[in-house]
C-alpha cells in the first residue's frame, strides 16, 4: 500500500510542477499588460510589479479601430477557413472511407502522397503569387498551406471506418436515401468527435497563423491580429540592428510599447483559453478512433 | 433440338455479358455522388501540393524576375554547387538533424513517462485538470512565444537579467547576441509548447489498455514498474513506432515558427539558429538568392522522402504490422 501511496504522492506533485511550468509565462504575460510603461523600464518585467495599471488597454480602447480591425480579419480568417476546411475535409475522407469506392487506393495516395514529399516553400509561394494571385486578398491567409491536411483527411477516414458499421450505409441506401443524404444525416451525426477535433486543430492553426501573412501580404489593411504582433516584432529588431542616429528614436515613439504589445498578446491569446474547454471533451476521443492505424 | 440449346446458350452468355456492362455502369453511376464529393478536397492538394512539385524545377534555373520564371536560364545543378560549397549546406543540415534529433528523444521519453504517470493518478478529476493545463502551450502561437521569449530574455528589462541572474549573482547575458545558449533555449520551449500534445497522445493509447492485464499481473505479485515495462510498454509500443517514424521522415524539416521567431531572427545567433527553413524562407523574401533557396528545399524533399523510405523499409523487416505502408 505505501508503494502505492507513493506513486500518488510523487504523480501529483510533478504533475502541479508541470502544470506551473505551463502556465508561468502566460502569467507574466497578462501581468506585464497590467504593468504600466515606466514600471517595464524601471523594475523590468516582473510577477510582481510595484504597481499595476490599466493603461495599455486604455490605450487599446484608444486606437479600438486598427486592433478591431485585426480581430475582425482573425476571427473571419479562423470562421470561414475552418469551415471550408472541415467540409472538404469530411467530404474527400467520406468517399475514401468506403470500402466499394472504385479506384480507392488511387486516391488514398493521392492523399498520402502529400504527406511524404512536398515541394517546399518557394515554388508553393510562386503557385499562389503567380499563377493564382493571391496575394494581398484575404484569401492569402486561408489557402495556402493550411485548408487542408493530408493527415486529418486519413485520420477522418479512419473514424469513419471504424465508428460507421456498413450495414448502417447499406440500409440507407435500401430505404432510398442519396449519397450526399446519408453523408449528411447519418455520418456525420455521428462523427462528432473527429469533427470536433479537426475543427479545433483547424481552428487554433488559423487563428495563431502568421506565416501566410508574413509571405503573401504587404496592405497592412489585411493583417489579422498575429500578423500585426508579428509586424510589431519586425519593427523592433529592424530599429535595432538599423539605428542610425536620430531616426530612430522617433520611429520607436510611435511604436506600441511594451506593455501594450503585451497588451495586444493578450488579446490574442485569451479566446483560445476560453473556447478550449469546451472541445476538450472530444478532444482524447477524436484521436483514440481516428488514430487507430487503417 | 441440340443447336437450339447451344444458340440458347449463345444468346444467353451475350445477355449476360450486356447485364454485366449495364450493371457496371450502374453501378459506376452509383457512384458519381461521391466522385463529385471528392473533387474540392483533390483540387485542393492539386494546387497546394502537386503544382509546386513541378515548380521545383526553379531550382535548376537561374531565375530572373525580369524576364519570367519560365524564361529564365537552366544552370543544370549550379545552385546545389554554390549551396554546398559556402558552408551554409553543413550549418543547416547540422542544426536541423541535430535539434531534430534532440527533440524527438526528449519529447518521447517525457511524454511516455507523462502518460504512464498520469494513468496511475487515481483521481480522475485531477487527470483531466493536468492534462488540459498541460495543454494549453500547445494553443499558443510563435510569435506570442517571441514575445513571451523577449519578458525573460530582453537585456535590459528581461525577467532572467533583472530578477533571476542578479539573485544567483550571475553576470548579466545579452541573450540575443550569444548563440552558445540557443540549444538550450531552443529545446526548452519546443519541449514546453509540444509535451502536453504527446503526452495527449500517448496518455488516449495506455488508457486504450485492457485493465485485465494489470489486474492478472498484480496477482502474480508484479510491481509497479513491473507492470509498467512488461504491460504498459510493449503495448503501446505501436503508436511508439508510429509517431517516431513520423518524426523521424520528418528529420529535415524543422518547426519554422520556432527557428525564426523565438530567436527573433538575429544575425547573430544563425551559427546556432538556423535550419533548413528558416534559410529557405530568407532566400525567398530577405536577401537570399530564390533559386538557391529553392535548391535547399529541393534538397530539403528529396533526403526527407528518402529517410521516410528507410525508416519504414526497416520497421517493415522487424515488425511488418507497424509498418507505415
Amino acid at each position: 500500500m505505501s508503494e502505492e501511496k507513493r506513486w500518488q504522492f510523487y504523480g501529483h506533485s510533478i504533475m502541479i510542477f508541470l502544470s506551473i511550468m505551463a502556465i508561468v509565462p502566460l502569467v507574466l504575460l497578462i501581468i506585464s499588460s497590467l504593468t504600466a510603461e515606466s514600471t517595464i523600464i524601471e523594475e523590468g518585467y516582473s510577477f510582481f510589479p510595484s504597481a499595476l495599471s490599466l493603461e495599455a488597454y486604455q490605450y487599446l480602447w484608444n486606437t479600438k479601430e486598427a486592433i478591431a480591425r485585426s480581430y475582425g480579419i482573425t476571427i473571419f480568417v479562423t470562421v470561414v477557413g475552418t469551415t471550408i476546411s472541415l467540409t472538404t475535409t469530411a467530404l474527400l475522407a467520406y468517399p475514401l472511407s468506403r470500402k466499394d469506392l472504385p479506384m480507392k487506393n488511387f486516391f488514398a495516395f493521392i492523399v498520402f502522397f502529400t504527406l511524404l514529399f512536398n515541394g517546399g516553400l518557394v515554388p508553393t509561394y510562386f503557385v499562389y503569387t503567380q499563377i493564382l494571385d493571391l496575394k494581398n486578398t484575404i484569401w492569402a491567409l486561408i489557402m495556402p498551406m493550411l485548408l487542408m491536411n493530408g493527415f486529418y483527411v486519413l485520420l477522418m477516414r479512419t473514424f469513419f471506418k471504424e465508428s460507421i458499421p456498413d450495414s448502417l450505409i447499406e440500409s440507407a441506401r435500401i430505404d432510398g436515401a442519396g449519397e450526399w443524404r446519408t453523408l449528411w444525416s447519418i455520418i456525420l451525426p455521428l462523427a462528432t468527435p473527429i469533427l470536433a477535433t479537426i475543427g479545433l486543430f483547424q481552428a487554433v492553426i488559423y487563428w495563431n497563423d502568421w506565416m501566410n501573412g508574413l509571405v503573401f501580404l504587404t496592405d497592412t489593411k489585411l493583417y489579422s491580429l498575429q500578423v500585426l504582433l508579428n509586424q510589431i516584432l519586425e519593427d523592433i529588431q529592424f530599429l535595432k540592428t538599423n539605428d542610425i542616429a536620430g531616426q530612430s528614436s522617433d520611429a520607436m515613439a510611435n511604436l506600441p510599447s511594451a506593455s501594450v504589445r503585451m497588451a495586444i498578446a493578450a488579446i490574442g491569446v485569451v479566446p483560445m483559453l476560453i473556447a478550449y474547454p469546451f472541445f476538450q471533451k472530444y478532444l482524447k476521443k477524436g484521436i483514440a478512433i481516428g488514430g487507430v492505424k487503417g | 433440338m441440340e443447336r437450339a440449346t447451344v444458340g440458347d446458350n449463345q444468346q444467353l452468355q451475350v445477355k449476360n455479358q450486356i447485364a454485366v456492362t449495364v450493371n457496371r455502369k450502374t453501378k459506376l453511376k452509383r457512384y458519381i455522388p461521391l466522385f463529385i464529393m471528392m473533387i474540392p478536397g483533390l483540387l485542393y492538394f492539386l494546387i497546394n501540393n502537386y503544382l509546386p512539385m513541378l515548380g521545383m524545377v526553379i531550382a535548376f534555373k537561374e531565375v530572373n524576375f525580369a524576364i519570367g520564371i519560365l524564361e529564365s536560364e537552366w544552370v543544370g545543378f549550379k545552385n546545389f554547387e554554390f549551396l554546398f560549397r559556402t558552408g551554409d549546406a553543413w550549418i543547416i543540415t547540422r542544426n536541423t538533424i541535430a535539434y531534430n534529433i534532440v527533440f524527438i528523444i526528449l519529447t518521447m521519453v517525457i511524454s511516455i513517462s507523462l502518460a504512464i504517470l498520469l494513468n496511475e493518478i487515481k483521481n480522475k478529476v485531477l487527470v483531466r485538470f493536468y492534462q488540459s493545463v498541460i495543454l494549453i502551450p500547445h494553443l499558443i502561437s510563435f510569435v506570442i512565444i517571441a514575445y513571451l521569449g523577449y519578458a525573460f530574455l530582453s537585456l535590459d528589462t528581461g525577467f532572467m537579467n533583472n530578477s533571476i541572474l542578479p539573485a544567483l549573482g550571475a553576470e548579466r547575458v545579452s541573450w540575443y547576441m550569444e548563440p552558445q545558449y540557443w540549444p538550450y533555449i531552443l529545446t526548452s520551449v519546443n519541449l514546453w509548447k509540444g509535451i502536453g500534445f504527446n503526452t495527449l497522445i500517448f496518455f488516449a493509447a495506455v488508457i486504450g489498455i485492457n485493465e485485465e492485464y494489470y489486474e492478472a499481473a498484480k496477482l502474480d505479485g508484479a510491481s509497479k514498474v513491473q507492470q509498467i515495462f512488461k504491460i504498459t510498454v510493449p503495448l503501446i509500443l505501436p503508436v511508439i513506432i508510429l509517431l517516431s517514424l513520423l518524426a523521424i521522415g520528418r528529420i529535415f524539416y524543422a518547426d519554422f515558427g520556432l527557428f525564426y521567431q523565438v530567436p527573433m531572427n538575429s544575425g547573430m545567433l544563425y551559427d546556432t539558429t538556423n535550419v533548413i527553413d528558416t534559410y529557405v524562407f530568407r532566400g525567398l523574401l530577405g536577401l537570399g538568392d530564390v533559386s538557391m533557396a529553392t535548391a535547399a528545399g529541393v534538397y530539403q524533399s528529396c533526403v526527407g522522402f528518402i529517410l521516410v523510405l528507410t525508416a519504414n523499409f526497416i520497421i517493415r523487416k522487424v515488425r511488418k504490422e507497424d509498418a507505415l505502408f
